[in-house]
């Protein structure tokens, strides 16, 4: 079994890489601006005041330390993570559309661990708790794979049929198994102090995950670069029939390690905000950082140090849209539009170079 | 006398019709080799479209006008999916999945635009069912297929119809040809290009009217992110009728019937079955379907292939 | 160089320019095609031949000229469509059939209105009565060998009406006794009706002159000849062809140095690749090597020769590693290196660097860090020494002309001095310069020891470089005699 050729085309084009990254930051910008104009014009379009709404923006995102921290950081860490879990996917060539279901998979696994881990010293059970969370992640994006190596099944249509039935399965858990003791509310019982993250600033929000998702990200960076296995799995990014032929690389291994590894990236991502944030499950969990993710990955062009700067990006994005909703009444369904334009312009940037660049061929 | 097993078979026609809309779409889209992901956005822009267009027209005339503004939606949305992947050659699943993003942020955005954040005081006219006199008192299929609205009854004209029109008219060749090998279809003539792009459009009227459907024949009121995935079921059905109309008919109906699986369990009392199990059955049933090993074998040869060669 | 006049032409083009980016692919090029006669349009591969009658068939819009059929000049954008409706058809090398639809739906596809399988079916039976050009309507055309292919591709045209049948290097993918079969047709189809007229592309002089009334050559897209057949010999048109510095060159290929030093002191002749009793499963499990028995030895090329599907590109990728083998003996180096004949597909990164594609060779068994610098260092050294043109070792790989890509794919697997290559095609849509240059280096590899296996899919290639000849017919393998005939009759089963 090989990827098949749309995909490669994809990682290849999107995640083309040569120019300098200054040159690269000041596309990203440009875009930014672009989306930021159409998103003025389609406040106004709607009725909002744009000047309004987007000194709400600027406010929640950016408008205190406390803003910054608490709001923008802390909804960056699950963006980061479940970016840099597409980006790992896409760039092997597996369109990993699941970021999302990976997720509610690894945060339900952490808070299952947890809640059955009473005995257990926290300073061991809040490390396996994590594990657990990947290791959910990894299965739940495991079934997308052995769907696709087995029996050919699309990825793209796979992953996303799992985040639906992940997102029942919480439903139900959180009414049925993993409820808490009072059977009152549907959730899962609230963490004890000592089971959550550290919060790393004192007076703000921002948790231990921060590190983990910068630390992370400058690894997987390098590892992709320099060693022999980030090598192969760009190869079968890039072209899986040349990757085998000429490479004699296992591209159903490369793939199938691929998509795990993504999987318990997104997972990881679940574990960190139950355990960081959430402190306990329920089922809107995750107001769709696993769908956002793709835009943090896209904008970033898979390059996992730059998911870092769009996930904040997208974090700002998303306090700021909180903070436009309270004070201008705008509907932070608005988000959904401003990802959805920046993907479309990136894909719009590349392919217009792209035809260029063949047309000059 | 209404057996609960004739309750179960109207709500699985019922709720197979958008499916079937949706998929028939899809169908014609795929034939040409192109893969729509973005059609969950033309469902919920056709919805939203009906929605307003039936409401401020008012009467059975706002019915019809709801219809025709849900297809004018899909259409305009998977028009721009259409400009991304057929002439800008943009890899269709990541342009797909930015529409889908797209189109529920922005019926979110205006359907709080229009209504306010509570949604009080939207009255819709929709459409009833309309016994045929006769073929509805049939023993058990007769409430279930010839007790239905309107549009249900247009999907039996439909599905022959494109099942001639695939194999017996010469449109239909340069569809199929184009899905297969546009090089192949080119050179006898073909414009590939055309031919993509009006498929697709097509998918998105389909999509668009299937949306409408959800709001004016079943539930009557527009809720954000109501289309709920059926755009990828839709997908899955075409997977599950081999590309062919009558099979992607036959596939909407048993995902229909899984869907409507529900109340016939709570019509015969099994209530300690949890509602979520019912939820997921179509995406479940989605996955074991697509998991069939034969299932790529006859999917169109150059099916989501971006290069198409061009003089 | 007079053109040959007299009777007016049914088709013409006349002053055709082309550009593509900076490549001049045609220059001032004119084409006339009298009525009822065979029209050679001869030259090397990159010559110019298939776009000049791709303007005619309306698929390449020229920069300048003008097209006139039957003495009407066609009016800009000239489309397929057109060029059908005035009865201009065209059979690509590479067919241009939908494999999944019958032969009955391939004929009727592009007309309009309502499809009536049974009125095409006996359209077709008409044609196959009236040329002998029989098919089944209702086959589909992806169980078709090569030749029914081909002939559906001119039923095709004739269905509608067409008649000047442009037919580009048809003979290419046939065994010889079909190429002859094929050509005596086009004859006979020329002589038919004065209103007939064909186009035969080719890059074989033979063919050219056995057949043909008239003949043009192109050279690096310019029209260098244009007389009738009977004064033309192989000595003139090898010339036009070839020009007059690089002619000697290509016949001393013609007489292949045979086994440099059978007398090699070095190692004797070894057996490097051995097989026995091979069987050869394809991935979807169907058997198409049965039983193959031979071995490739050091400093020697062997060639096989097969028509299309025999089983040859599951045989290449058994020894090369890529393909289980189910029964038999193998035994092949680890380090055999391998040349596919899909470039874009199966051999380069395309959007990576060359240095990364130098890493790729081995990329499977490496571990840790990968030596970067190295990498970049052997590319820069790879790409002086094999006279590779990039403008460096960092350039993506998609920017090379293919001639260059493939002499890097080449030079790449010759890097570390493989004991056996296994190659495929190598110089598949390349012009005569780079095809001359992956001769070289095949011969170079051979004479420094190196055990090759080679196909190629034009027999005259395989004659031309191999020291040995392996025919593989319908999955089995027998060693031949280098003789064309014996070849050509072995590759499509006959007792010789």
């Amino acid at each position: 079994m090989t990827a098949t050729p749309t995909s490669s085309v994809l990682a290849a084009n999107v995640g083309r890489e040569g120019r300098g990254a200054l040159g690269q930051v000041a596309q990203v910008a440009t875009l930014v601006a672009i989306t930021m104009g159409l998103l003025v014009l389609l406040l106004a379009v709607t009725g909002y005041d744009p000047a309004t709404a987007l000194r709400a923006l600027a406010r929640g995102a950016f408008g205190s330390w406390y803003a910054f921290t608490s709001a923008t950081l802390v909804r960056a860490i699950p963006l980061a993570l479940t970016g840099l879990a597409v980006a790992l996917a896409f760039r092997a060539g597996l369109l990993n559309i699941g970021a999302e279901g990976q997720l509610l998979a690894g945060a339900t696994a952490t808070a299952a661990v947890l809640g059955a881990s009473g005995a257990v010293p926290p300073l061991l059970s809040l490390p396996l708790a994590l594990a657990a969370g990947m290791a959910a992640g990894a299965l739940w994006a495991g079934i997308a794979a052995l769907l696709r190596q087995r029996f050919g099944v699309l990825e793209v249509i796979s992953t996303i049929m799992l985040n639906f039935v992940a997102l029942y399965a919480v439903g139900w858990l959180v009414r049925g198994p993993l409820q808490e003791p009072t059977r009152i509310y549907p959730q899962s019982a609230s963490l004890a102090k000592a089971l959550q993250l550290p919060v790393l600033l004192p007076g703000t929000r921002l948790h231990l995950g921060v590190l983990l998702a910068v630390s992370l990200a400058v690894a997987l960076w390098w590892w992709q670069r320099a060693t022999a296995g980030g090598f192969r799995l760009r190869a079968v990014g890039m072209n899986p029939h040349a990757a085998a032929t000429i490479g004699r690389v296992d591209v159903a291994r490369v793939s199938l390690l691929a998509f795990l590894a993504s999987g318990a990236l997104a997972g990881l991502g679940g574990a960190v905000e139950l355990t960081g944030v959430t402190y306990a499950l329920y089922e809107n969990l995750s107001p769709g950082y696993g769908y956002t993710a793709i835009a943090v990955a896209l904008l970033a062009r898979l390059n996992p140090v730059g998911v870092l700067g769009t996930a904040v990006l997208f974090g700002a994005l998303q306090a700021g849209a909180n903070a436009m909703q309270r004070d201008a009444g705008v509907p932070i369904a608005l988000v959904n539009v401003v990802e959805a334009v920046l993907i479309l312009l990136v894909i719009a940037s590349d392919r217009l170079r792209g035809t260029r660049a063949e047309a000059t061929a | 006398m209404i057996t609960p097993l004739d309750d179960f078979l109207a709500a699985a026609v019922r709720t197979a019709t958008p499916l079937a809309l949706a998929a028939l779409g899809e169908c014609i889209t795929e034939r040409s080799g192109v893969i729509n992901i973005g059609l969950e956005g033309a469902i919920i822009c056709g919805a939203f479209a009906a929605t307003v267009t039936a409401g401020a027209v008012g009467g059975s005339s706002g019915v019809a006008a709801g219809f025709a503004a849900g297809a004018v939606a899909g259409v305009l949305v998977t028009l721009l999916f259409m400009l991304f992947t057929v002439y800008l050659r943009a890899d269709q699943i990541i342009t797909g999945t930015a529409i889908t993003l797209f189109a529920l942020g922005l019926t979110g955005l205006l359907y709080k635009t229009v209504y306010g954040t509570t949604g009080v005081g939207l009255t819709i006219p929709t459409t009833g069912e309309l016994p045929i006199p006769g073929l509805s008192q049939l023993p058990v299929v007769g409430r279930a297929f010839f007790a239905q609205p309107l549009v249900t009854y247009g999907l039996y004209l439909v599905v022959p119809l494109l099942a001639w029109w695939f194999a017996r008219t010469h449109a239909g060749l340069a569809l199929r040809a184009t899905g297969e090998s546009p090089d192949a279809a080119l050179a006898a003539g073909v414009q590939p290009r055309r031919v993509q792009a009006l498929a697709v459009l097509t998918g998105g009227a389909f999509a668009g009217v299937a949306g409408a459907t959800l709001v004016l024949a079943q539930s009557g009121t527009f809720v954000e992110g109501m289309s709920a995935g059926k755009g990828f079921i839709a997908i899955a059905i075409v997977v599950l009728g081999r590309w062919s109309p009558i099979g992607v008919a036959g596939a909407a109906l048993l995902f229909g019937g899984a869907s409507a699986l529900q109340y016939l369990f709570q019509s015969l009392g099994w209530r300690e079955v949890p509602y979520q199990l019912f939820l997921a059955l179509p995406y479940v049933l989605t996955l074991l379907v697509l998991a069939r090993a034969s299932a790529r074998a006859q999917a169109p040869a150059a099916l989501a292939r971006r290069e198409l060669t061009l003089g | 160089m007079s053109a040959p006049a007299a009777s007016p032409s049914v088709l013409t083009l006349r002053g055709v320019h082309k550009r593509f980016g900076d490549v001049h692919a045609l220059r001032d090029v004119t084409l006339e095609v009298r009525p009822g006669t065979v029209h050679a349009l001869l030259g090397e591969n990159g010559a110019g031949k298939s776009t000049l009658m791709r303007v005619a068939f309306g698929l390449v819009r020229p920069d300048a000229g003008t097209i006139v059929v039957s003495g009407s000049p066609m009016a800009t954008p000239f489309t397929p469509l057109q060029a059908i409706a005035r009865g201009i058809g065209m059979v690509h090398q590479h067919f241009t059939l939908v494999s999944a639809m019958t032969v009955a739906e391939n004929v009727a596809l592009g007309a309009s209105g309502r499809y009536a399988p049974d009125v095409v079916a006996a359209r077709i039976r008409d044609i196959g009565e009236r040329t002998g050009l029989v098919l089944d309507p209702a086959a589909r055309v992806s169980d078709l060998p090569v030749s029914a292919q081909q002939r559906c591709e001119i039923v095709k045209a004739l269905a509608r009406d067409v008649r000047v049948l442009i037919l580009d290097e048809p003979t290419a993918v046939l065994a010889p006794d079909e190429a002859a079969a094929l050509l005596q047709w086009v004859r006979h189809f020329a002589d038919a009706d004065p209103s007939h007229a064909v186009v035969l592309i080719t890059h074989k002089l033979r063919d050219a002159l056995a057949m043909a009334d008239d003949i043009t050559v192109l050279r690096r897209g310019q029209r260098v000849l244009c007389a009738a057949a009977r004064e033309c010999t192989e000595a003139s048109l090898a010339d036009a062809m070839l020009g007059p510095d690089e002619r000697a060159r290509a016949l001393d290929e013609e007489v292949v140095p045979h086994m440099t030093s059978h007398d090699d002191s070095v190692g004797a002749h070894h057996e490097v690749v051995f097989a026995d009793a091979l069987d050869v499963r394809d991935t979807r499990g169907v058997m198409r090597v049965k039983r193959a028995s031979f071995a490739v030895r050091t400093g020697e090329i062997v060639g096989v020769a097969a028509v299309e599907g025999s089983g040859q590109h599951e045989l290449l990728r058994a020894v090369a590693g890529l393909l289980p083998t189910t029964s038999g003996r193998l035994r092949v180096p680890d380090d055999i290196a391998f040349v596919p004949e899909d470039r874009h597909r199966d051999a380069l990164l395309l959007d990576a660097s060359l240095t990364e594609n130098l890493a790729l060779r081995d990329a499977g068994t490496r571990r840790g860090r990968l030596p970067w610098a190295e990498f970049a260092q052997r590319t820069r050294d790879l790409l002086d020494q094999r006279d590779v043109r990039a403008a460096s070792a960092t350039v993506l790989a998609r920017t090379l002309s293919g001639g260059n890509q493939q002499k890097f794919i080449l030079a790449r697997a010759l890097d570390d001095a493989p004991p056996a290559l296994v190659v495929e095609n190598p110089t598949r849509g390349l012009d005569f310069r780079a095809t001359a240059a992956v001769h070289d280096a095949l011969r170079d590899a051979r004479d420094a020891g190196i055990a090759i296996l080679l196909y190629s899919s034009d027999l005259d290639e395989v004659l031309q470089l191999a020291d040995r000849v392996l025919a593989l017919h319908d999955g089995e393998l027998r060693a031949v005699p280098r003789d064309r005939d014996i070849v050509g009759r072995a590759m499509l089963g006959a007792a010789s």
